[in-house]
């Protein structure tokens, strides 16, 4: 007995799922790829980098193969001062984002743009780049584009770094991995709603400003606040490191949990962290035998902790 | 299992990779149970268990979600597919062989995928986390062998027609396949932005609507006919649920990003087209009610009616808020809050739950012969499952709809998070109860399958009168 009989069935459900398909893939992937790339969204996988959770570069999401993001005052190749500017450093074999490596998903305008202004076609993941955004005004039409800065400037990415001193250093990369392995997202949002989310936690993004970022990590379930803007509410580097290591330490009440172990062996100062002292003495305080509360350590520059307040006091 | 992997297919006993199936379900609802209710106490009591990567919330939360779905609740489906397509076609499994090396390549695989998953190692889209390289080997070694055995059984039976549980498990099995592979697509090819984002919740949308959704109400198809001995009250209607499901169903899966920046259309469409997802679930529901006519007293005395009852009844309100809480005048209010993790509960341990484990507890006897070892510790288990998810369902809602409100009166969102705080306490205790039920069920079978009264050649296990 083979589906003879069905003939009629198993092409009216061919058809059924097919056009349910068509309906619910093909239209809205072709109008979402007409929609050009903002520059939010130029920043944001810049920063970033080619992936934010499992890749080759970065098996274990660990962080590897991360751009740094840096904030320079200084012409890294004159040495002459400049207006400050955000530069995205790509090390030698780094891997670029999206908009670099398929310069279409930009959309029209801003591919043109950073390809013949920005000469991006020109980088090369092998030596290394460094990118900025900028904007032309085409027409009265502001258009964004990438610069590949290492084509048009001379910046190269040891220069570049060597004119960024550690505070204007963010591992943004490396704590969007953080973000995505610790698994913040399944209690804070990166969207805000459009319909009452405005006055609480500021402006919901726009269609275009997520082009080439892969995952974007919205969050579907919001137990704690979105964290699309946190960066301009709070931009307390203190506060943040409190908060991370044990956050009823400035807020009694939160249910998160502590990330006291992104901390990893040692603080800033190379000591070793002595995680169960620590554990006491704040079980001493929040019992109300000692008034204060232990000192919470400086996590170390290349620590995981860093990476993740970094990640997260750029989200502005 | 292992010595049947090399040996002759004849020598295989039929039945045998259903009765596998069965067992390895429910060892991997009760590590899934365990695991939702390790969650919820967290969330109750963030300090519970702290200072380890491993034992975080954000570590251990995806491991709880894919344990059940693709443990739990798609083996129990394999099971069920395994022997009521073969029953229904009056024939044998295509190739028990097959089943074999397809469970075991399920519980290889999955738990290779969740140790990584827990590891941290995941590709950061929800419901689709696992890393593209297990994705493929639940396409290759789970879903397309299941496909192959079920498409190719019902080929060879020896019924004139097929049955409506089988028209389900052969389109759910295809259509599933199709789901898998497309929604995992972003990470296949790299697609990044809205488009990864839509896509992960297309995958997350048509996983539950094809696959989870239709495969449990076909068991149910199966079950209460066969059991209450009751012909099912009307094809027809089976056939509006079966092409309903596939049109309606497959269709609004914007609804879960319906605050994104997604086009409008896609967002209005997908709101205004999900309310007919009562088409079905108001066909599924009557079809199976009025089955029961004049037997109603099996869904007392009788334990795989009582369960699948149940679960049929949770499909009303189930698909009450299916229907609505994706048009905007109500999903403004309860998108993103606890209300969503009720009504998820509600879908998957409420509703679904309830449908297979009366396929397995009825399959495990029919299999291996043996009538339920106790119906007492066996109704114990269907109330602690009952209450302790009741208590979840209403302590989220309750929860969801607090949150609802500071979110849209702007309440600071911390005093949210402290009235929340006692109906967390009441989830993780509901859980638990889940949790502690299916560890006696564990047992229950356990004991079935070494000390069940053996069932006479020729009767069903339900014919005979429980012991214990
Ligand atoms: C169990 C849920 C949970 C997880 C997981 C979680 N958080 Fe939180 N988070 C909260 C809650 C609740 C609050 C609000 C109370 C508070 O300030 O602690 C909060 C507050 C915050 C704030 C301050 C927000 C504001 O508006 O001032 C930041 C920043 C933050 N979390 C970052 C993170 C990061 C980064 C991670 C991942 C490493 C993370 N959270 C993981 C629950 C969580
Ligand atoms: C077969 C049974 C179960 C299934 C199929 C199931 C399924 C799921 C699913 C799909 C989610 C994601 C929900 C969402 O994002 O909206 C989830 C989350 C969760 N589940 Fe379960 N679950 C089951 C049983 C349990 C049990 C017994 C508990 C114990 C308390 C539990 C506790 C949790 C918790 C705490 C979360 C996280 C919720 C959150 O992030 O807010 N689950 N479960």
């Amino acid at each position: 007995m083979a589906f003879r009989e069905y003939k009629i069935g198993a092409r009216m459900f061919g058809l059924a799922f097919g056009t349910s398909m068509f309906i619910t893939l093909y239209m809205p992937a072709v109008d979402i790829a007409s929609v050009s790339a903002t520059s939010i969204a130029m920043d944001r996988q810049l920063s970033f980098g080619r992936v934010g959770g499992f890749s080759y570069e970065d098996p274990f999401l660990l962080g590897w193969g991360k751009p740094i993001t840096v904030q320079i005052t200084k012409d890294p190749k004159t040495g002459a001062a400049i207006q400050s500017t955000r530069a995205f450093v790509y090390e030698a074999d780094v891997p670029f984002p999206n908009g670099i490596r398929h310069p279409r998903i930009l959309g029209t305008a801003p591919a043109a743009a950073s390809d013949t202004k920005g000469r991006i076609g020109e980088a090369d993941e092998a030596s290394g780049a460094v990118f900025v955004v900028r904007e032309v005004i085409e027409g009265g039409v502001t258009v964004p584009y990438i610069e590949n800065v290492t084509a048009t400037r001379g910046w190269t990415p040891s220069a570049t770094l060597a004119k960024a001193a550690d505070s204007q250093r963010l591992y943004v990369g490396k704590g969007k991995i953080m973000f995505v392995r610790e698994g913040c997202w399944w209690c804070h949002t990166l969207l805000p709603e459009e319909t009452q989310d405005w006055q609480y936690f500021g402006a919901p993004p726009m269609l275009g400003d997520f082009n080439g970022e892969s995952p974007t990590a919205f969050g579907s379930d919001r137990k704690a606040p979105d964290l699309t803007h946190v960066g301009s509410r709070n931009s307390s580097r203190e506060w943040m490191m409190m908060h991370f290591f044990n956050p009823r330490l400035v807020q009694p009440h939160s249910i998160m949990p502590r990330y006291d172990y992104l901390w990893g062996e040692t603080d800033a100062s190379g000591k070793a962290i002595d995680y169960d002292g620590w554990r006491s003495a704040y079980t001493a305080y929040a019992n109300g035998e000692t008034v204060y509360a232990p000192d919470v350590p400086v996590p170390a520059k290349d620590s995981e902790a860093r990476a993740l307040i970094d990640f997260v006091l750029n989200l502005k | 299992m292992f010595k049947y992997l090399f040996a002759k297919a004849e020598d295989i006993p039929a039945g045998s990779a259903a009765v596998y199936f069965g067992f390895s379900s429910i060892v991997w609802f009760v590590i899934g149970t365990g695991l939702g209710s390790f969650n919820a106490a967290k969330l109750a009591f963030p300090d519970f268990v702290m200072g380890s990567e491993l034992l975080s919330f954000g570590h251990m939360r995806q491991v709880h979600v894919l344990a059940v779905i693709l443990g739990w609740i798609s083996m129990a489906f394999a099971m069920a597919m395994m022997y009521i397509t073969p029953a229904l076609g009056n024939t044998k499994l295509w190739s028990e062989k097959l089943g074999v090396w397809n469970c075991f390549l399920w519980n290889v695989g999955l738990s290779l995928g969740l140790f990584l998953l827990w590891l941290g190692v995941s590709s950061g889209r929800e419901y689709s986390d696992l890393p593209w390289f297990i994705d493929i080997v639940v396409i290759l070694g789970v879903l397309l062998p299941l496909g192959i055995n079920v498409w190719m059984t019902i080929k060879t039976r020896r019924t004139q027609g097929i049955y409506t549980t089988n028209w389900f498990f052969g389109a759910a099995t295809f259509m599933v396949i199709i789901v898998f592979t497309v929604g995992n697509s972003p990470e296949f090819f790299q697609l990044t932005g809205l488009t990864e984002a839509y896509l992960t919740w297309w995958f997350a949308h048509n996983v539950l609507g094809l696959w989870i959704t239709p495969v449990a109400a076909a068991i149910s198809y199966y079950v209460v006919p066969k059991v209450t001995g009751n012909p099912l009250y009307s094809h027809r209607i089976g056939h509006l649920h079966f092409w309903s499901v596939v049109v309606f169903y497959s269709t609004p899966a914007a609804h879960h990003l319906m605050s994104a920046p997604l086009p409008e259309w896609l967002k209005s469409f997908a709101s205004v087209e999900g309310v007919l997802i009562l088409v079905p679930a108001i066909a599924f529901v009557s079809n199976l009610l009025l089955t029961m006519t004049g037997k109603w007293r099996m869904f007392v005395e009788n334990i795989e009616i009582k369960f699948t009852i149940t679960g049929v009844l949770m499909a009303i309100p189930l698909n009450m808020q299916g229907g609505f809480q994706q048009t905007r005048a109500i999903n403004w209010y309860i998108h993103g809050t606890g209300w969503i993790v009720a009504h998820a509960h509600l879908a998957l341990l409420g509703f679904s739950t309830f449908l297979e484990a009366a396929a397995v507890y009825y399959g495990l006897q029919t299999l291996l012969r043996r009538k339920l070892y106790s119906l007492g510790l066996a109704n114990f288990h269907f109330w602690m499952l009952l209450i302790g998810f009741t208590t979840y369902w209403v302590s989220m809602t309750i929860a969801g709809l607090i949150q609802g409100a500071g979110k849209i009166y702007e309440v600071p969102y911390i005093d949210v998070i402290i009235a929340e705080h006692p109906y967390m306490i009441a989830r993780w205790v509901g859980g638990t109860m889940v949790f502690l039920g299916n560890c006696v069920w564990l047992y229950n079978m356990y004991k079935t399958a070494i000390a069940g009264t053996a069932i006479p050649e020729g009767r069903l296990p339900h014919e005979l009168a429980y012991e214990r």
